[in-house]
């Protein structure tokens, strides 16, 4: 049987196209009617008996769980914060930016109950500074939802108060790290922190503070609705719920698919998708972001499962962004664009990242416009070590944060797999002048 | 340029929302440079009086953000998407045009930026932070001179409503 959607977090925005994020649908179509369930319950049974029983993951890359993070907060130290990641900067990701123009409400119940399963009252919704209208239909939704007190003091009569504000980014990959976040908070530049201590424990103005991302808030109010348990028997292993994956690249029909987690990657990019364009065969594909490393049509067959991709294909669902590139695609060439996004988004702050992601889009550079050494690749494995000791997935780090791994994941998945093409391309630029002579 | 009495008072409003008045810094940084067209050293001085710290700490910030533009720029900020989605479908070829064409017209500031979340609909680019996609050369050069001929309205620089 042919494939579909799952349409838990994108049903609305799907089916009332024309008007989805305003205050009159949400209503019509039962929204807030969650908020006031959860302001009837005892926080922590949203936290156990909802939030952990879903077994609902991070949405924003890591996956960890949301009701264990939640459980971090030290306990009787106020006041304790929520900071909401809506700074979507990783390359080819595309959900959360259709969730805050679409659906602002959904968001602002799950931060209104997540807030009040974790005694906040203060929510922050970080929101990427290019999202024009995103923010201007958030910042709509807030004002709606404070006038209909669905935020603000003694919400619904309950004795909870919450202010939530919605803070505009400037431009910057980093700020979308948990700590790069509170440091752009809290009006410093973007720069990650070193952990421990985790934010849950010292976070925003060193008070405890919970990090959660767009898509993650966007899904509370529906396990409340369908309750934990129930939320759990969708997906499969640990990896339950639905996810919202973006397909770009080489494919028919680019775009977000809520789909449940477990169907395979050939599902996802061949029924939903379209598969690749113009009749042509895959080449490779990226399965979770420009962090990512990449995957081939061999493994096509693999389930949507965090543990398994991680354990099984050494890659990461990350951000749920699949990028696929045809048979016409050059892979150094993607490598070396990769590589200068992260070179121009590195903060600076840790050597290994901000020296290597340099170096590494330099030769990168050479290698994909044909200027390519025979001695290219494996100087970059070798100094690439430096950034991910041993190159072994899981990935371990000499960085603060995780993208300094991330930036060898390109370099790492062009040995696995192109190693041979990218030999006979630098073999065939060594046979040229090392500096390239132009006429004028 | 200072704050008009009007986006003073909206600053004032802001710094408030926080906890600590230094959190208000790129809210801040965003409306003078809806105000202004661009980020003034003098904005940035008044905004380390309302909060509390010294320019040079409200410079450091500013700094690091590619939003904010420190030096005047075009009525007209084009940023073309050059990441890989928009890469393998057209990016490159669009910002080239675009440079090119508008090249020595100060009204259009043509700049090249990483991906814009849009990659649906690669390639894409931002007119003042308004999108477009799917998009050849041809379209985007008519697209920039609507603008510029009045047949759009543009947001502000900073990507505001006007
Ligand atoms: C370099 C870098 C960039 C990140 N960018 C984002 C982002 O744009 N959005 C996001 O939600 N998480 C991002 N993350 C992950 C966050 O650090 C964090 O894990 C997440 O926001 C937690 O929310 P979740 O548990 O709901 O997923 C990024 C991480 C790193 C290291
Ligand atoms: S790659 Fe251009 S919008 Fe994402």
């Amino acid at each position: 049987m042919a494939v579909t959607e799952t349409r838990i977090v994108t049903n609305r925005l799907r089916e009332f196209t024309e008007d989805s994020w305003t205050i009159d649908r949400y209503l019509a179509t039962g929204g807030y009617d969650m908020l006031r369930q959860a302001l009837t319950m005892q926080p922590v049974q949203i936290q156990d008996e909802q939030v952990k029983a879903s077994g609902l993951r991070g949405r924003g890359g890591a996956g960890f769980g949301t009701g264990q993070k939640w459980s971090f907060l030290p306990k009787g130290i106020y006041p304790r914060y929520l900071a909401v990641n809506g700074d979507e900067g990783e390359p080819s990701t595309f959900k959360d930016h259709m969730l805050i123009e679409r659906d602002p409400h959904q968001i602002i119940e799950g931060v209104v109950i997540s807030a009040f399963a974790i005694e906040a009252h203060i929510a922050f919704i970080y929101v990427r500074g290019e999202f024009a209208l995103g923010i201007e239909r958030l910042e709509q939704a807030v004002a709606d939802a404070y006038a209909k007190g669905f935020i603000g003091k003694n919400i619904l009569g309950s004795g909870f108060d919450l202010e939530v504000v919605v803070h505009r980014g400037a431009g910057a990959y980093i700020a979308g790290d948990e700590t790069g976040l509170l440091s752009s908070l809290e009006g410093e530049r973007a720069m990650p922190r070193i952990k421990p201590p985790f934010p849950a424990v010292q976070g925003l103005y060193a008070k405890p503070t919970v990090v959660n991302n767009v898509e993650t808030m966007s899904t509370v109010p529906h396990i409340l609705r369908m309750g934990g348990e129930e939320y759990a028997k969708l997906g499969v292993g640990r990896s339950t719920g639905t996810r919202i994956f973006s397909v770009s690249g080489h494919v028919a029909r680019p775009g977000n698919y809520e789909v449940e987690l477990g169907i395979t990657f050939r599902q996802l990019i061949d029924e939903l998708a379209g598969g690749v364009r113009g009749g042509k065969q895959m080449k490779f594909f990226i399965p979770g972001g420009a962090s990512a490393p990449w995957l081939m049509p061999e493994h096509l067959d693999a389930p949507l499962d965090m543990d398994y991709v991680g354990s099984e294909l050494k890659t990461m669902l990350g951000s749920g962004a699949i990028m696929v590139f045809d048979e016409d695609t050059n892979p150094a060439l993607i490598a070396w664009r990769l590589l200068k996004f992260f070179a121009h988004e590195s903060c600076g702050k840790c050597t290994p990242c901000r020296e290597g992601s340099m170096w590494l889009e330099k030769v990168l550079f050479r290698i994909s416009h044909g200027l390519g050494r025979p001695q290219d690749l494996d100087m970059m494995l070798s100094f690439g070590s430096t950034i991910v000791p041993g190159l072994n997935a899981p990935f371990s780090q000499t960085t603060i944060c995780a993208m300094g791994p991330s930036t060898m994941s390109a370099v790492v998945s062009l040995d696995r797999f192109f190693r041979e093409e990218i030999l006979e391309m630098c073999n065939a630029g060594a046979a040229r002048p090392t500096i390239p002579v132009t006429s004028a | 340029m200072a704050f008009s009495d009007v986006n003073l008072t909206r600053a004032r409003d802001i710094v408030a929302r926080y906890p600590r008045p230094k959190s208000a810094i790129l809210p801040l940084a965003h409306l003078a440079q809806d105000q202004d067209g661009w980020l003034t050293a003098e904005a940035m001085e008044e905004i380390a009086v309302l909060t509390g710290v010294t320019p040079a700490e409200v410079q450091g910030t500013c700094s690091f953000y590619t939003m904010f533009k420190r030096r005047p720029c075009g009525s007209l900020l084009v940023s073309v998407c050059t990441n890989v989605t928009c890469l393998v479908t057209g990016g490159p070829a669009i910002l080239r045009h675009l440079t090119e064409r508008y090249g020595d017209d100060d009204d259009v500031t043509v700049e090249e930026v990483e991906c814009l979340a849009a990659c649906g609909g690669a390639p894409a680019l931002q007119v003042n932070y308004e999108y477009h996609e799917q998009l050849t050369p041809e379209i985007a050069e008519a697209l920039v001179d609507d603008y510029k001929a009045g047949r759009r309205t543009p947001r502000t620089i900073s990507g505001a409503q006007r």
